[in-house]
């Protein structure tokens, strides 16, 4: 059996909850994601300006304060961490590692014992130019468009990667294992793969440890936290356990957490979390395989033990998926709080009197929304008519163009309401609305046999 | 009318629970069944038609919906449904994240003697 712990389901994902699972009880892998789609954008921005950055920083710091328990535990990390830059991500670890003491010419206990293994060969932003020409459209999967379209304004281009250049990394022995774009499913999958010595087609397998992933990915989000079952009874949600997989060699899991933390491992807890940005169940498609999720059974082992299996899958496709980003444009949102008595009038009334401004302004927008935070914002008409008598209601004014100014100008455009709008508004403590920039997401597919990934070993 | 009525109205959110997220512009919504004996009566009367009727002005798309009874569950796509999606949407819920309750709000007809 082989322990799988999730410690981040993404970055910004609370800080303790890694170090909870190393020091709460026994692992054999502590697994991180920590790159949604966006970030990897955020990233490439970040090393454009500094070429030592491009990395989830946190990562650092974390392990600063885990590695001695790690080596000393002998738990091993899998973490996507490395974005845009794994190699220096990788550098910064071996740096704090040296300084604790756990180097070659080190004295601590776990000296020497170091490795920090690196996947690259998903960043495919250079090769862009050959790949269009060499006929790969790179064709955005939801609207067809080809990418020549906006090639000019791309930022980063990564292939998602599977599980399988992480086994290569744990075969050499790394300790830590530091990717870029790697599904975050591949991360959970991984250990199973070199622990049970699967085989690159056995298909049931490697789908049973994709789902796996799926439920390790996110987070507490498997074991209690943001689950709509019986949410009030779910206890101790100062302190939720986060997931943990006890992996068998046929395929089949145990989802847990460690004993004496809060939160819920439950079947409906499990059940949302499989759920969770689910597309078509028989197809969820990875670079590993194609799992089929309508073939997964769950069944009750004991208080907060969820047993998962019966899981069945297909073989790859021959495609990898690739994640562009692109710079689209410019957004700002403003918002006003309007106080009882007409709350509602009094912020409808407003959106009119600012939406007028900025006709009269000739400002031109792809979209201008407008949502009343309390009233529409997040079920639009589906909420109902308003209470007449609400106690305030928050006047949300966003809007989107392809140029800056408009947007910089409709920034301008909010605080003037407080003294020349409506009466009784308030809520403007945070100033003039950010602009920002849109960095927009172009998913699209490449031919596995395009991309190459790589592992080294560094010894600390 | 001279027979007694045979159903009930009853909101989803008596019958099921939910999570939603996305995929681009598309939000999917993830229904389960509270007990396993209200997934019929789920699978039946929840179908994709009436799903599109339900979010109709809110999303811009069709709805395509998924069958998973090993989970009790049913899945549904919502096309177009996060205005753009990701950075480029301005809506509060950019990510689908309370598609999942706005669809617990439907109604449908239960069994009267159905303990919900």
């Amino acid at each position: 059996m082989v322990r799988i712990a999730s410690g981040q389901g993404f970055w910004g994902d609370w800080l303790e909850a890694p170090v909870r699972q190393v020091e709460g009880g026994a692992i054999d892998y502590l697994m991180m994601d920590y790159l949604a789609e966006v970030t990897m954008s955020i990233m490439q921005k970040q090393r454009a300006r500094n070429p030592d950055l491009g990395y989830a920083t946190d990562f650092v710091p974390l392990m600063e304060r885990l590695l001695p328990l790690l080596v000393r535990n002998g738990v091993r990390v899998i973490a996507n961490a490395g974005g845009v830059n794994p190699r220096a991500c990788a550098t910064a670890v071996c740096d704090r590692a040296r300084e604790l003491g756990l180097g070659g010419g080190g004295r601590g206990r776990g000296r020497g014992r170091v490795k920090i293994g690196v996947v690259t060969g998903d960043d495919i932003l250079e090769r862009l130019p050959d790949l269009l020409a060499a006929g790969h459209s790179l064709a955005n999967m939801d609207t067809g468009e080809p990418l020549e379209a906006v090639l000019g304004l791309v930022q980063s281009a990564n292939a998602y990667l599977g599980a399988w250049p992480l086994v290569a990394g744990l075969r050499l022995g790394a300790n830590v294992l530091i990717t870029g774009r790697v599904t975050d499913t591949g991360l959970t999958l991984a250990p199973m793969i070199h622990e049970f010595g699967w085989a690159k087609d056995d298909w049931n397998k490697l789908a049973a440890g994709t789902v796996a992933g799926h439920i390790n990915e996110c987070g507490a989000q498997s074991s209690g936290g943001n689950c709509m079952y019986q949410w009030e009874r779910i206890p101790g949600m100062d302190d939720p356990g986060y997931p943990i997989i006890e992996a068998s060699a046929d395929g089949s899991f145990t989802v847990t957490k460690h004993a004496g933390t809060g939160g819920r491992v439950s079947i409906p807890s499990v059940t949302e979390q499989l759920l969770y940005e689910m597309g078509d169940p028989e197809n969820y498609i990875t670079p590993d395989c194609i799992a089929d999720f309508t073939t997964i059974s769950l069944s009750k082992a004991g208080k907060d033990r969820v047993r998962v299996s019966g899981v069945r899958g297909r073989a790859a496709t021959d495609s990898l998926k690739v994640s562009v980003s692109y710079s689209y444009g410019y957004k700002a949102v403003g918002t006003l709080v309007y106080a009882w008595p007409d709350a509602v009038k009094k912020a409808k009334r407003a959106d009119r009197i600012l939406r007028t401004r900025l006709e009269r302004l000739g400002l031109t927008f792809e979209e201008i929304l407008t949502e009343l935070v309390g009233v529409d914002a997040t079920h639009g008409r589906l909420a109902g008519k308003p209470d007449p008598e609400i106690a305030e209601v928050q006047l949300r004014v966003a809007v989107r163009a392809r140029d800056a100014a408009p947007v910089e100008r409709f920034s301008r455009e909010i605080a003037p309401l407080i003294l020349n709008g409506p009466p009784s508004v308030t809520g403007f403590a945070g100033g003039r609305p950010k602009v920002e920039e849109i960095v927009a997401y172009w998913p699209a597919l490449i031919p596995r046999t395009e991309v190459q990934s790589s592992v080294e070993i560094i010894e600390v | 009318m001279e027979t007694k009525k045979k159903t009930k109205k009853v909101q989803l959110v008596k019958l099921a629970h939910a999570r939603s997220g996305d995929k681009g512009d598309t939000a999917n919504v993830g229904l389960i069944a509270l007990k396993p004996e209200f997934y019929p009566l789920l699978a039946k009367q929840v179908t994709a038609a009436r799903v599109a009727r339900h979010f109709r002005g809110l999303i811009r798309g069709g709805v395509e919906r998924y069958e998973l009874p090993n989970l009790n569950s049913l899945n549904f796509l919502l096309h177009g449904a996060l205005g753009g999606g990701g950075t480029i949407s301005l809506k509060t819920d950019a990510q689908g994240k309370v598609f999942s309750t706005a669809l617990l709000r439907m109604e449908i007809a239960v069994p009267r003697g159905l303990r919900v």
